[in-house]
């Protein structure tokens, strides 16, 4: 069975798992993010495009917990994330670093995140993640030895082996071959089948759409498009993507 | 079934035996500063005039030197594992309190120093004759509270250096300063501990270095948070 992070989460499927309200963050003068608000319920799936340095690496941070905001506020299975640390156990997070100790075998970085994050079967756990990300063969190597590829799919094990109910997801097919990319959908559509919301940061249209119940378009720290996928026809909105960020070129 | 995250003290554990598996794992930091500290321990020797200053003078001195400038570079190293692939960022992402990271690293860089003191200290009755078996319980208490001023004060600024461009330069600029009340508390204990004087004459010196631990452990765990938040 699952073993899920204890506090409040949403209680009917259209309460919000993710809240974010006119969340903004300035670094100087320069506003990374700048009043982006969204909602994801359970088995949503946010996917967010936009060229480099758009902010969408700092709304993820933001959403993380990682950073502060400066205004506006975000709130994560309907807790502040900035609250404290239980907000923070509903939330799994991909990047584009591995997040992983190198010195570590596969099993070692996975089954301490899930002693981390608290689970009965810390053991248990990692092998199930390890083994959904299907690296579990290679669990007792030390991940310095381990392709990019294989490293990025020990770090999603990594964000999943607490069945997290928001994933955040950073440009996480960046190194994967073909087996690890159809692992890493199949993953990400296991756990927005299940109740998780997703937040998928990526350049790739194509894989982002597959997945997403929802698109957004973000440039210069704002959503400049957000609709609902099922109102995307997949060519048109690559070539109004293409148009919104040569904007920027 | 609900998992439910880890106290303190338990999440403090957890990194701390991290760290430690990783040392053990790579024994890089554990093996450099234990030569640097023994060819600190040489090189005072070759240069010391044993006609001129008597060994029991002189040793107390160099050892609490010489742990000061090695222990710098165990210090750089706790840090400096989580900036490799960004794990910092992960074990702040993760439902843990800020202060539970500080306190496992601080944990883990007493094992360290512990380490490196157990090796380094019997090497200096070695080259320097002095008759440390009759004080070595007191030593050993000695050289526990010295570790853990040394190691609180060094835990927050490696994780304040850590992310500057001048990280080497800068821990030992912050550190040092703060590492000068702990060098000479421990060097003017000692001294009184190997001339056999009574223990109150080393007793006000082993009240600094009691109320230092005590000060900047309590007032480091509190500011790490501060020195993570972005």
């Amino acid at each position: 069975m699952p073993q899920q992070p204890a506090g409040p989460v949403a209680a009917s499927p259209d309460d919000p798992v993710v809240e974010a309200e006119a969340l903004a963050r300035q670094f100087g003068a320069r506003r990374a993010v700048d009043g982006v608000s969204f909602v994801l319920r359970a088995g949503e799936c946010l996917a967010l495009f936009g060229p480099n340095g758009a902010g969408k690496t700092t709304l993820l941070r933001l959403l993380a917990g990682l950073l502060a905001p400066s205004s506006g506020h975000c709130r994560v299975a309907g807790l502040g994330i900035r609250d404290g640390k239980l907000a923070r156990a509903h939330v799994g997070l991909v990047s584009h670093a591995s997040m992983l100790y190198g010195a570590l075998s596969a099993r070692e970085n996975v089954e301490f995140a899930a002693k981390l994050y608290g689970m009965p079967d810390p053991a248990g756990a990692a092998r199930d993640a390890l083994r959904s990300m299907r690296v579990l063969d290679r669990a007792e190597a030390p991940v310095r030895s381990l392709s990019r590829g294989l490293q990025q799919r020990v770090s999603i094990a990594r964000a999943i082996v607490h069945s997290p109910h928001v994933l955040l997801c950073d440009e996480p097919y960046t190194g994967l071959d073909e087996l690890g990319s159809a692992a890493l959908t199949e993953a990400l559509a296991e756990r927005r089948d299940s109740g998780a919301a997703l937040l998928l940061v990526t350049h790739n249209l194509g894989e982002g759409l597959a997945l997403a119940t929802q698109a957004a378009i973000m440039r210069r720290g704002s959503f400049v498009r957000h609709e609902n996928r099922s109102g995307v026809d997949a060519g048109t909105y690559a070539m109004e993507y293409r148009e919104l960020v040569t904007l920027d070129a | 079934m609900q998992s439910t995250p880890p106290g303190l003290f338990r999440a403090s554990w957890l990194v701390a035996r991290k760290d430690l598996a990783i040392e053990f794992r790579t024994r890089t930091a554990f093996f450099s500063t234990l030569v640097f500290a023994l060819l600190g321990l040489t090189i005072f020797f070759f240069a010391w005039d044993p006609t001129t200053v008597a060994a029991i003078d002189l040793a107390p001195g160099v050892l609490w030197a010489i742990f000061a400038f090695s222990g710098l570079l165990g210090l750089q190293r706790s840090f400096g594992v989580e900036q490799a692939d960004r794990a910092m960022d992960a074990l702040l992402a993760a439902p843990l309190d800020r202060e539970a990271v500080y306190l496992g690293k601080a944990v883990a860089n007493l094992l360290f120093v512990g380490g490196v003191q157990l090796v380094t200290i019997p090497a200096l009755a070695l080259f320097y004759n002095v008759p440390l078996a009759g004080i070595a319980l007191p030593l050993a208490g000695v050289a526990l509270l010295a570790a853990i001023g040394l190691v609180a004060v060094g835990t927050l600024f490696s994780s304040m250096a850590v992310n500057t461009r001048l990280a080497e330069l800068l821990l030992p600029m912050l550190s040092l300063p703060f590492f000068l009340p702990i060098v000479v508390s421990a060097s003017m204990t000692t001294a009184r501990l190997l001339a056999g004087r009574p223990a109150a004459e080393a007793w006000p010196w082993l009240r600094i270095l009691l109320a230092f631990d005590l000060v900047f452990g309590v007032a480091c765990t509190l500011l790490f948070p501060f020195t993570v938040e972005e």
